[in-house]
């Protein structure tokens, strides 16, 4: 809430370049099947940075981020979170996991749990935090997304906005150093896009390090450090929102906002 | 879709709402618009109407008006039928019932121990009800039934608590055939989870093994596991190890049903969303706290009405114990009329015994369609 | 997509990852929990083998199938091939087979026929239609399919003696001895008409699908009924008629204590065909009923706003979309029917389990016994499923 705005209402970046890297995306490679899906992605994030990813859908953006916290496996290349290599090994798997937190496109809410138990459920069994702490540190991040009262619903009596806000307090209540987000709007009603996009400017003003797949370009403007245009399972471009948005250098970049805007 | 809607007439400044006319609603439009709609209707109608009242009135002239509800037992303890069979059909012998019930319902256990059978039925009826309810969904009903279940075996066998030994060869009726189909359920339950979350799991070889006996178990008839309890068995267990009758063909049942469970279970983990299994790993739980928090609570739940049809189907097939012997309600009624004097009397023996199955399944399955409808409704919303 | 093809490294092949010796590898944990499955499930295997090859050692009970060519000695009162107590226990077995799928085979095809009607009952807008399927549907659902063959079997056991058999209708006899019915004399102008007949549906189905490729190439519909008519009824009367129309029929008639001539059924295989029938057909009701239920009434709205008319709606639209629904628990319910048909044994017909069974008490070879008996039933129930899966299949690519 606090997070100093520059002059074009950018929030202020945390980036610190003297840290190591949060994420280190090494020439990775995907295959679905015989799918080329990820070639030689390459792509460094900092502690404290927040990376939008675009481009068409199929580009392999949300698999790119799934290969983060391993939702999919990467078949080549190497792939660093906090510093530790993401293997077949799942001592390491366990740890990343606990460092990255992830929201869906379509919430994933667990129905049959109560809000609260859906915020206190990792806490408990991952962290092996007491119920009485988890309970409380769930209600402080309920409260952050401005839906305390909701706690003891179930997610099928909110509204698909408050949904997704449950969502981002449920990864936070893993206190993550790292959170993904996998178009996070884009299952939602036009009304309800705000009130989420607000839940993570306020959270980008915390200096989380955040990547971010979307379509919304007015949040790109605002929060991004860095926006990084993907198409066909490659980076194309990378550079800050205004060399991406407003000096695309390649055709398929050209191609692609002209797409968006027309859209919009 | 607004332009649409927009046609309807506002309710201010409208005419004033008429009451649609007598033929639309009413009895006597239900009766026309159901029952005489056409000619064909019509002639429908009247047919049937005529067949279910001859038949519905030479059924209560069989089974009440010319019915015969005792008969005279002569000083050796044989029944005198004469009267029953004198009515040449034209009549139930409803006496074979009231002669025989206790022998159909507790079979040869010991007649003045006849209340610890009568309980057991009892405490089984008040474990369905207890189950049905959905505030037991949880936890609880697990020690629920193992208490349950552990009460039925101390009355049926007895020897603690000044309760008497009854020897299992000595059950028979009702309680064996609840006791088959709700153990049967108790241990297929479990086995059936496991078969299912291996028939999903990726590792090929524990994926093979769970096909192999799903599909093994569901191409054979029961039948068949039974004779191979009954003949196959004694052979499969070391030299003087033996397991009673009874206990083989429970384990015949178990394994049957374990396999029939076992598909309706994937059915349940096949119609969770990827999302929920990605959310779960996202968190960082590990495979079996993703299984027991999150999978398997929003499975079973899905699946309680197909797991109810199911169970109705094993309550009717446990009656299949009767080919090899095992006494249980179908076989108790099955052997009352093998005395020469209620000999013939089979149909009323075998209405009486079919009304006892149709009250618990017809039970189970209106539970099962009221529960089905309520999570439709539910889902929907 | 297809510029993604064009591309040279879309050819390049995932590589493979090295295994390392580490508990904290998923794949290691993998094969060691593999390895402790079958491990455990192999040693019951074998413990419960072994202990019965001692078994048998120790009881002396002859192993292996010689038995099957040793003489049955059991009599077996319906056969549809020529059967003798002195035949071998190979050809016993053989006739409970055939008797089994005699069952079977004409249980599938009534129980398709009569449960089809109730099905379409339940939906009818007649209430007491409906409501007469209904209560059938849900009493015979919810009774021992058992009980239903003993209840049978005890009203055909009660019906009168050949003498006072009841005569429902002329040349048919109902008595505690089974039924008998008049049956056609068979001739080769029978067969000549029945193969015609089977010639006729497959010309009809090639002439619908020419007619209807036409159509699509000058949009004019045929009828196709006419010719359908003449070649599925026409052609195998013509047959007939050319081989000289035939037409004896074999009269049932009382010589004696029982009747002689016409078509016999047992009171045992009616009292199972009876029971099976109804029971099935009950089932097969409320697949129907489903399948039918299944297609939403936008499907009916949105085909006659295109101004289709009822029978091509009910033929293009909704029967495809139907049939998808209902095959598969169709299936199941063949499956049923021919497994149910093992109850056989208690009312005393004698199908392959009341053979085998008999078999195994009088060799004492209980395994090779029980081992025909799934042999038997697991490839009823394969070539079954086999089948209804590929005709699954077929509906489901045809249609789409």
């Amino acid at each position: 809430m606090s997070a100093a705005l520059d002059t074009q209402g950018h929030i202020a970046s945390a980036a610190r370049t003297d840290a190591p890297p949060a994420i280190v995306l090494d020439k990775v490679n995907k295959w679905f099947g015989a799918l080329h899906v990820l070639r030689d992605v390459d792509l460094q994030v900092a502690l404290g940075e927040r990376v939008v990813v675009c481009g068409p859908s199929g580009s392999g953006k949300s698999t790119m981020i799934r290969c983060i916290n391993r939702l999919e496996t990467h078949q080549e290349g190497k792939i660093l979170v906090d510093g530790i290599e993401l293997s077949d090994d799942l001592r390491s798997l366990d740890a990343i996991r606990r460092e990255v937190g992830m929201v869906f496109q379509s919430f994933n809410l667990f129905p049959h749990l109560t809000i609260l138990e859906n915020c206190t459920l990792a806490p408990i069994w991952v962290r092996k935090m007491p119920k009485k702490d988890a309970e409380e540190l769930a209600m402080e991040y309920l409260t952050r997304v401005r839906i305390p009262e909701q706690a003891k619903k179930y997610p099928g009596q909110l509204s698909g906005g408050q949904q997704q806000r449950v969502a981002i307090a449920r990864a936070l209540c893993m206190k993550p150093k790292i959170m993904l987000f996998d178009e996070p709007t884009s299952a939602l009603d036009p009304e309800m896009i705000k009130e989420v996009l607000d839940t993570m400017v306020m959270l980008a003003g915390t200096g989380m390090t955040m990547i971010v797949v979307t379509h919304e370009m007015g949040f790109a403007r605002q929060v991004a450090d860095r926006v990084v245009f993907m198409d066909r399972g490659e980076v194309v471009e990378v550079g800050t929102p205004e060399q991406v948005f407003n000096d695309p250098k390649t055709d398929r970049l050209k191609m692609f906002l002209s797409q968006i805007l027309r859209g919009h | 879709m607004s332009d649409i809607t927009a046609s309807t007439p506002t309710l201010h400044g409208g005419s004033p709402a008429r009451s649609a006319p007598i033929t639309a609603v009413g009895p006597i439009a239900w009766v026309r618009a159901n029952l005489f709609s056409g000619w064909l209707s019509t002639a429908v109608t009247l047919v049937l109407g005529y067949l279910i009242v001859r038949a519905v009135m030479g059924f209560v002239d069989w089974a009440f008006v010319n019915a015969i509800w005792s008969v005279p037992v002569n000083g050796n303890g044989v029944a005198q039928t004469q009267a029953c069979r004198e009515l040449h059909g034209t009549g139930a012998c409803w006496a074979v019932v009231t002669e025989k019930h206790r022998f159909m319902l507790f079979g040869t256990y010991p007649f003045e121990q006849h209340w610890r059978p009568a309980l057991v039925c009892l405490l089984f009826v008040a474990l369905y009800i207890v189950s049905s309810m959905r505030s037991f969904w949880n936890w609880r009903l697990i020690p629920i039934w193992a208490g349950t279940l552990t009460a039925i075996g101390i009355l049926m066998w007895g020897g603690v608590l000044g309760l008497p030994y009854v020897p299992q060869e000595r059950w028979g009726g009702l309680p064996i055939t609840l006791i088959l189909a709700t153990f049967g359920l108790a241990f297929a339950f479990p086995l059936s989870i496991l078969v299912a979350l291996g028939r999903r799991s990726n590792l090929p070889a524990i994926k093979a093994l769970c096909v192999l006996y799903v599909e093994l178990i569901r191409g054979v008839p029961l039948i068949s596991l039974l004779f191979m309890a009954s003949v196959m068995f004694p052979l499969f267990l070391p030299e003087g190890m033996n397991i009673d009758k009874l206990l083989r063909a429970q384990i015949a049942i178990i394994l049957f049903a374990g396999a029939y469970l076992a598909e309706v279970v994937r059915a349940g983990l096949q119609s969770l969303p990827k999302g929920q299994y990605e959310a779960a790993d996202a968190m960082g739980l590990s495979y079996w706290q993703k299984t027991g928090l999150i999978i398997l609570p929003q499975a079973l739940r899905t699946v309680i009405p197909p797991l109810v049809n199911t169970f109705i189907g094993f309550f009717k097939d446990t009656s299949l114990v009767l080919i090899i012997g095992i006494f249980d309600l179908l076989t108790a009624g099955k052997t009352a009329i093998v005395e020469p004097s209620w000999q013939g009397f089979g149909v009323e023996v075998y209405v009486f015994v079919g009304l006892i199955y149709l009250v618990f399944c017809f039970a189970m399955s209106k539970y099962s369609q009221g529960l089905e409808a309520e999570l439709n409704r539910h889902r929907r919303r | 997509m297809s510029d993604a093809t064009v591309d040279p490294r879309f050819r390049r092949k995932p590589p493979k990852r090295p295994l390392r010796l580490s508990w904290a590898d998923e794949r290691v944990r993998g094969i060691v929990w593999q390895l402790v499955v079958v491990g455990i499930v192999g040693s019951i295997i074998y413990w419960l083998w072994s202990n019965t090859v001692h078994n048998l050692e120790v009881r002396r009970i002859a192993t292996g199938f010689g038995f099957l060519g040793r003489e049955a000695g059991l009599p077996i009162a319906e056969h549809l091939i020529p059967y003798d107590p002195t035949d071998t226990y190979l050809r016993a077995l053989t006739v409970g087979v055939l008797n089994t799928l005699k069952v079977a085979v004409v249980g599938i095809v009534l129980a398709t026929i009569l449960g089809t009607a109730i099905g379409i009952a339940r939906l009818s807008k007649n209430f007491l239609v409906a409501k007469i399927a209904a209560f059938y549907v849900e009493v015979i659902r919810d009774l021992p399919l058992l009980l239903q063959l003993l209840f049978w079997y005890t009203i055909m056991q009660g019906l009168p003696g050949p003498r006072q058999a009841l005569k429902p209708l002329d040349g048919v006899f109902l008595s505690n001895r089974g039924f008998r019915l008049p049956a056609l004399v068979w001739e080769g102008a029978h067969t000549a008409a029945v193969l015609a007949c089977l010639a006729g549906i497959v010309a009809t189905w090639l002439y619908a699908r020419s007619a209807r490729a036409k159509q699509m190439a000058d949009g004019q519909p045929r009828r196709v009924w006419p010719a359908a008519i003449a070649l599925i009824i026409g052609l195998p009367l013509l047959v007939w008629q050319a081989m000289g129309a035939p037409w004896a029929i074999d009269w049932p008639a009382l010589r004696g204590f029982n009747f002689q001539g016409g078509m016999s059924m047992s009171p045992e295989y009616a009292a199972l065909l009876i029971g099976l029938v109804t029971y099935t057909a009950g089932f097969i009701a409320e697949v129907v009923r489903a399948g039918i239920l299944s297609v939403s009434q936008g499907q009916w709205e949105a085909a006659q706003a295109l101004g289709l008319r009822h029978g091509p709606v009910l033929r293009l639209i909704v029967l495809p979309q139907a049939l998808r629904v209902i095959i598969p628990p169709m299936t199941s319910n063949y499956l049923n029917l021919t497994k149910n048909s093992s109850l056989a044994v208690a009312i005393g017909y004698q199908d392959i389990v009341s053979i085998a069974n008999t078999t195994l008490n009088q060799t004492g070879q209980a395994i090779e016994g029980i081992a025909i008996i799934m042999l038997v039933y697991l490839t009823i129930s394969l070539s079954i499923s086999l089948f209804m899966n590929w005709y699954n299949a077929k509906i489901a690519l045809v249609e789409r």
